[in-house]
């Protein structure tokens, strides 16, 4: 079974320190396997793509940064609210050149301060616009669009725009603006994924921010668990470590027959190591309990003790891929 | 070089510590700690934290967001030292809504208050929890009940937001162009020229187009109303920022040996150097500890291979499996701290082992707060 086969952007949030930017970009190369046009888009200006996929900084420009196995291509694009707005002006009022005199005196900066739900506006509209933008043959232009968004916390009122305009125009082209940016993120052609690590904080935001998404009718989708510890041990071994009562001598055994001594520090390094492991993976147990009970679909990714490279990130796509993500 | 918090949570010159790093790094957490820790060798404490979890929060009798310092129940006192603990968690918009309410009358409070644009920048505005934050720093060391205050900093974008976002809104509100913007009756570009008053002119025209014209006039207003009772938001702004470059002053920088939290607090070292802060240290949450054996990675996977080849002990395997990732990790984890130490040999470093369990109670922030001042951490 795929997961969201009408959604052709997808959304991806979690709380700081979760690994957003890196589950949005494995998700773009799991979305482009076999063929398929992907881009990635960040909204911040933190240039997390760039550094994730140790390129230069993004320029306002789309670009190829990845291919995907079976010869597909992963695109990406950072775009500012600054130049969000000089192409909103051209395209409504062909003011670019205004515009960018406007810009020199900081107006844009003015604007976007003085009424913060215009650059979400402006910034979910250059998402939208993507999406449906097609190329010559009247296809999609990308088959997916993958949006690193912003953290949790703010996620519905970057997305709620037409919530966002109501203090602003109620009339003209920045509301009509506003309504066709709705259509698209308030329809099943949208999935909102949330990123969370199996720890009591981010799991809490993460019901929290869903309960906040579903109140305002924006279409959840999958939530990504995190940096996850697999299980070494099951839980009777488990249960077992954390009561010190593993199987000591038959370890030592084991440990002599597989070519090491079995020193006093070797044992108390596993043996400790073994209890901390234990605790830790029955914390996560705890918590992925509390997430299973959305009946979400819900997307495991380990931590990889190398770290987050290029390779790592086509670990993790190939993890979504076998979770039913893409790939078809 | 190792860090020395018991040296600064002790100096009665030290009266506000500010912790600040990325999102995710347990900034609250480390804030908590620092304040327990500091109460139990007898200073008077307030922690002042922004947004924290809901357990860590009931861990220091926080029930309610209700803006005012409550007194933590539970410090042990077994040092025989007079200390105490409060803690407050910021609510940004009822704290400007005092700051109007002190500085106007009644009626132009009210008239403030329930200006439209006014309830958009007390709530959502970026920067104003920012701007909030050092405000309620201020008043709270105004009040002198307690000689040192513990800051988390909000959760920004970047760390840097703290020390420039409430400068930033402060002469977004204090600005010329806001004052141009909303005022075109006066005549858009008094002395600045013909031209340039004809952008003004371009510029007002394409903002009511996209904001509409009530937005410019709500702004407008609230202008007005502010102008003649609250004197400058910049000054503000600018008296607290003086308040952090004191010497009493100390930042502690969080992070966690990841690369974006590393490069984060890298650039939060660097501008505190440039505007010549004062810098306690770091504090690197979460590190991973691996027991010494004398064994290598290889060694141990390879003993783990051979067990597992000959399909025996599937247990003992697993161990040193586990083992073997956990030294993988710690690799990882040093070399990131020691390509931050190279770059900034001069900054003391304190690592902070990685915990099975969630922090919930004050026994857990008393276990952190040992292990901020544990100079034997070998890591």
């Amino acid at each position: 079974m795929r997961n969201w086969p009408e959604a052709t952007l997808h959304v991806v949030t979690g709380k700081g320190g979760t690994g957003k930017t890196t589950i949005a970009a494995a998700l773009a190369i799991a979305l482009a396997k076999n063929g398929h046009r992907t881009i990635l888009m960040e909204v911040e200006g933190r240039q997390g793509i760039a550094q994730l996929f140790d390129t230069p900084p993004l320029p306002y420009e789309e670009r190829k940064i990845a291919v995907a196995p079976g010869g597909g291509e992963v695109w990406a694009l950072a775009v500012d609210t600054e130049d969000a707005l000089l192409d909103y002006l051209e395209m409504f009022y062909k003011l670019r050149r205004a515009g960018s005199a406007l810009s020199k005196m900081g107006a844009v900066d003015f604007a976007t301060t003085i009424a913060p739900g215009l650059g979400d506006v402006l910034l979910t509209g250059k998402a939208c616009e993507v999406v449906k933008r097609k190329d010559k043959k009247q296809d999609n232009a990308y088959d997916y669009v993958i949006l690193d968004a912003p953290p949790t916390g703010r996620i519905t009122r970057f997305l709620n725009v037409n919530g966002e305009m109501s203090g602003l125009a109620k009339v003209g082209p920045i509301k009509s603006h506003a309504d066709s940016v709705m259509a698209v993120i308030a329809s099943d052609q949208t999935a909102i994924h949330l990123v969370t690590l199996l720890e009591e904080m981010p799991v809490q935001e993460t019901l929290d921010g869903i309960t906040e998404l579903e109140e305002n009718n924006l279409p959840v989708g999958g939530i990504f668990v995190n940096m996850t510890r697999p299980p070494q041990l099951d839980a009777a071994q488990r249960a077992m470590a954390i009561a010190g009562e593993l199987p000591q001598q038959e370890i030592e055994l084991d440990i002599s027959q597989s070519g090491l001594a079995p020193t006093p520090q070797l044992m108390e390094a596993l043996l400790s190591e073994a209890s901390d492991h234990a605790e830790r993976v029955d914390l996560e147990i705890t918590e992925l309990e509390r997430l299973t009970q959305l009946s979400r679909p819900i997307i495991v990714l380990p931590l990889l003790p190398s770290g987050i490279d290029l390779g790592g990130l086509y670990e993790l796509a190939a993890i979504m891929t076998a979770s039913g993500i893409g790939g078809e | 070089m190792t860090l020395d918090i018991d040296a600064i949570l002790t100096n009665p010159d030290k009266n506000i510590i500010v912790c600040t790093g990325s999102g995710g790094v347990g900034k609250t957490t480390t804030a908590a700690a620092l304040g327990l820790r500091a109460a139990e060798l007898g200073r008077n404490v307030c922690v002042l934290t922004i947004d924290p979890a809901r357990r860590l929060a009931q861990a220091m009798g926080l029930t309610e967001l209700d803006n005012t310092p409550r007194a933590v129940v539970g410090i042990s006192n077994e040092s025989n030292s007079n200390g105490s603990l409060s803690a407050m968690m910021l609510d940004m918009k009822r704290t400007f809504d005092e700051v109007v309410e002190s500085h106007s009358d009644p009626e132009r409070a009210e008239k403030i208050l329930s200006n439209p644009f006014y309830q958009a920048l007390s709530s959502s505005f970026a920067g104003t929890q920012e701007y909030m934050a050092m405000e309620k720093l201020g008043q709270l060391r105004a009040q002198s009940q307690w000689d040192l205050i513990i800051v988390d900093t909000p959760p920004s974008r970047n760390a840097l937001d703290f020390l420039d976002a409430p400068a930033r809104l402060g002469s977004f509100l204090d600005g010329r162009l806001i004052r141009i913007i909303t005022a075109p009756a006066r005549g858009a570009g008094r002395g600045i020229g013909r031209i340039a008053a004809l952008g003004f002119g371009i510029f007002t025209n394409v903002l009511s187009k996209l904001l509409g014209a009530q937005v410019l006039a709500d702004v407008g207003n609230f202008v007005a109303d502010i102008d003649t009772t609250f004197g400058g938001f910049r000054e503000r702004a600018d008296a607290t920022y003086a308040l952090l470059k004191d010497a009493g002053t100390e930042f502690i920088v969080v992070a966690a040996p990841e690369r974006d939290a590393l490069r984060e607090a890298a650039y939060f070292v660097e501008r505190l150097n440039q505007d010549s802060m004062p810098l306690g240290g770091l504090i690197l949450n979460r590190v991973q500890e691996v027991p010494e054996t004398g064994l290598t990675q290889d060694q141990i996977l390879a003993a783990a291979q051979k067990l597992t080849a000959e399909g025996q002990g599937p247990l003992t395997a697993a161990l040193l499996e586990l083992h073997a990732q956990r030294m993988e990790i710690k690799e990882r984890q040093k070399h990131l701290a020691m390509r931050f130490t190279a770059a900034h040999p001069n900054v003391a470093v304190q690592p902070i082992p990685a915990l099975a369990q969630d922090v919930n109670d004050l026994a857990g922030l008393r276990q952190i707060g040992e292990a901020l001042a544990n100079q034997g951490i070998t890591w």
